[in-house]
């Protein structure tokens, strides 16, 4: 990263491209960055193991997006080019796109599965829309990263049903961290205005389209792990898409950026 | 002493690229793993296209740097290296030398036709020959490995654990 540079977020918010392709990198980012908080902590080595592996593959698949996102920007503003690093560095909560679910925090080990299980779903059947986009970059992105999410996918599916079909005690905290985190899957299949134009120019994937498939797979592996699937209820939570974050998002974002905002253009 | 300056060949390239090793698999080399997808030269300026195994593969940017000093060690400087997302790696690129050493450093390689790669849940799994005394009698320990290419594996008939190339 060369020197301390701010994107223009008024280039970013008037932009439906890069904010859908900031929108999909920071999801992929703060989950990764969730995830990776387990390193070093989690109950067998394995599993320990196998979250820092899915936080790997989130944040390559989050700097494929950002350097796409960077390339996207520079091309409108080529006299102050921003790099991935800038723009996963240097913006602020408020600019941050995330899905809320994604940054919720990991709470139990059945709760950071199950918020895995939830957010793996949506990007299994989102990559294999988007696989279909007429954005060529988007589309080489989803391929490669479908792959990766299916194997998430089938990881996390697994520790639900090892959980909610375990004991009395797992069984119990499964459908306690499923009425948690429900709430916040929904905003996921709730259009915001750029992924509205992003469908339109050909790009993007109606984010309402694949809520079926996806309910229909929650359903699927709840009940093979015993467990209720919670009852939509009204005041489910958004706001993710357009910068109106949880409290937790701005304690990520201050561990992560710190040192970019302390020592501007630091490397390796 | 100067040596007369000879022609630069897409062939000279490849040979070169044969002896850049993976840092986390060093008994393979990138042409091996399958990663090279293209490679051309314009008069000096040599372009080579490569592709990551896994999005966030970190040995990608080590393989990079690698590349870049071993043409610099021939005497080539204008050097662009290109990535490529699509299509996208599949273990299936593996070359058959590349399987073999695998094989004999004590990673079972990939298997010819990798039938676990759904997301659907406690699938039957592949019986995955062990790389010491070949036995199909082995199970998997765990579903992700040392790297993002891998998952473990035992062996119950000699009961060494191995690494197996992970569906992809």
């Amino acid at each position: 990263m060369p020197a301390s540079l701010l994107p223009d977020t008024t280039i970013i918010n008037t932009n439906a491209r890069i904010s859908y392709v900031l929108y999909l990198a920071d999801n992929a980012l703060i989950l990764g960055h969730r995830n990776s908080e387990w390193c070093g902590h989690g109950p067998a080595l394995e599993q320990d193991i196998a979250l820092s592996n899915i936080a790997l593959d989130l944040l390559g698949q989050a700097r494929h997006l950002y350097q796409y996102a960077a390339e996207l920007y520079n091309q409108l503003n080529p006299s102050a080019p921003v790099t991935e690093d800038h723009l996963a560095y240097l913006r602020d909560v408020r600019d941050f796109r995330n899905c809320l679910l994604a940054e919720q925090p990991n709470g139990h080990w059945g709760q950071t599965v199950l918020r895995q299980f939830f957010f793996s779903c949506w990007q299994y059947y989102f990559y294999q829309q988007l696989q279909h986009s007429n954005d060529t970059q988007l589309q080489a992105i989803a391929i490669k990263s479908l792959k990766e999410v299916t194997y998430h996918l089938r990881w996390s599916s697994e520790w639900v049903i090892r959980l909610g079909d375990g004991t009395a005690e797992s069984k119990t905290r499964m459908q306690q961290a499923a009425a948690d985190l429900w709430p916040y899957t929904h905003e996921l299949f709730q259009p915001a205005a750029f992924e509205q134009e992003a469908v339109s120019a050909g790009y993007g994937v109606t984010p309402g389209s694949i809520e079926k498939d996806c309910l229909g797979r929650i359903q699927h592996i709840f009940s093979e792990a015993t467990l209720s699937v919670p009852v939509t209820q009204p005041g489910l939570h958004s706001g993710g898409k357009t910068g109106v974050h949880t409290e937790h998002l701005g304690f990520i974002l201050a561990e992560m950026q710190f040192l970019q905002r302390a020592y501007p253009g630091s490397e390796w | 002493m100067t040596t007369s300056p000879q022609p630069l060949t897409t062939a000279n390239i490849w040979q070169v690229l044969e002896t850049v090793h993976d840092p986390e698999i060093p008994v393979l080399s990138v042409i091996d793993l399958g990663i090279v997808r293209e490679v051309t030269v314009q008069q000096n300026e040599v372009h080579i296209t490569i592709t990551p195994t896994y999005s966030g593969c970190p040995a990608v940017d080590a393989i990079r740097m690698h590349i870049r000093l071993a043409l610099l060690q021939q005497g080539i400087h204008d050097i662009h290296i290109h990535t490529s997302l699509s299509p996208a790696w599949t273990t299936e690129w593996l070359t058959e030398a590349g399987k073999n050493k695998l094989k004999s450093y004590g990673i079972a390689p990939p298997l010819h036709l990798q039938q676990v790669c759904s997301p659907d849940a406690f699938q039957r799994e592949e019986a995955v020959p062990c790389p010491r005394c070949n036995s199909h009698n082995t199970h998997m320990i765990s579903r992700f490995g040392a790297t993002a290419c891998k998952a473990l594996y035992q062996c119950n008939d000699c009961h060494e654990p191995f690494d197996y190339f992970k569906c992809h």
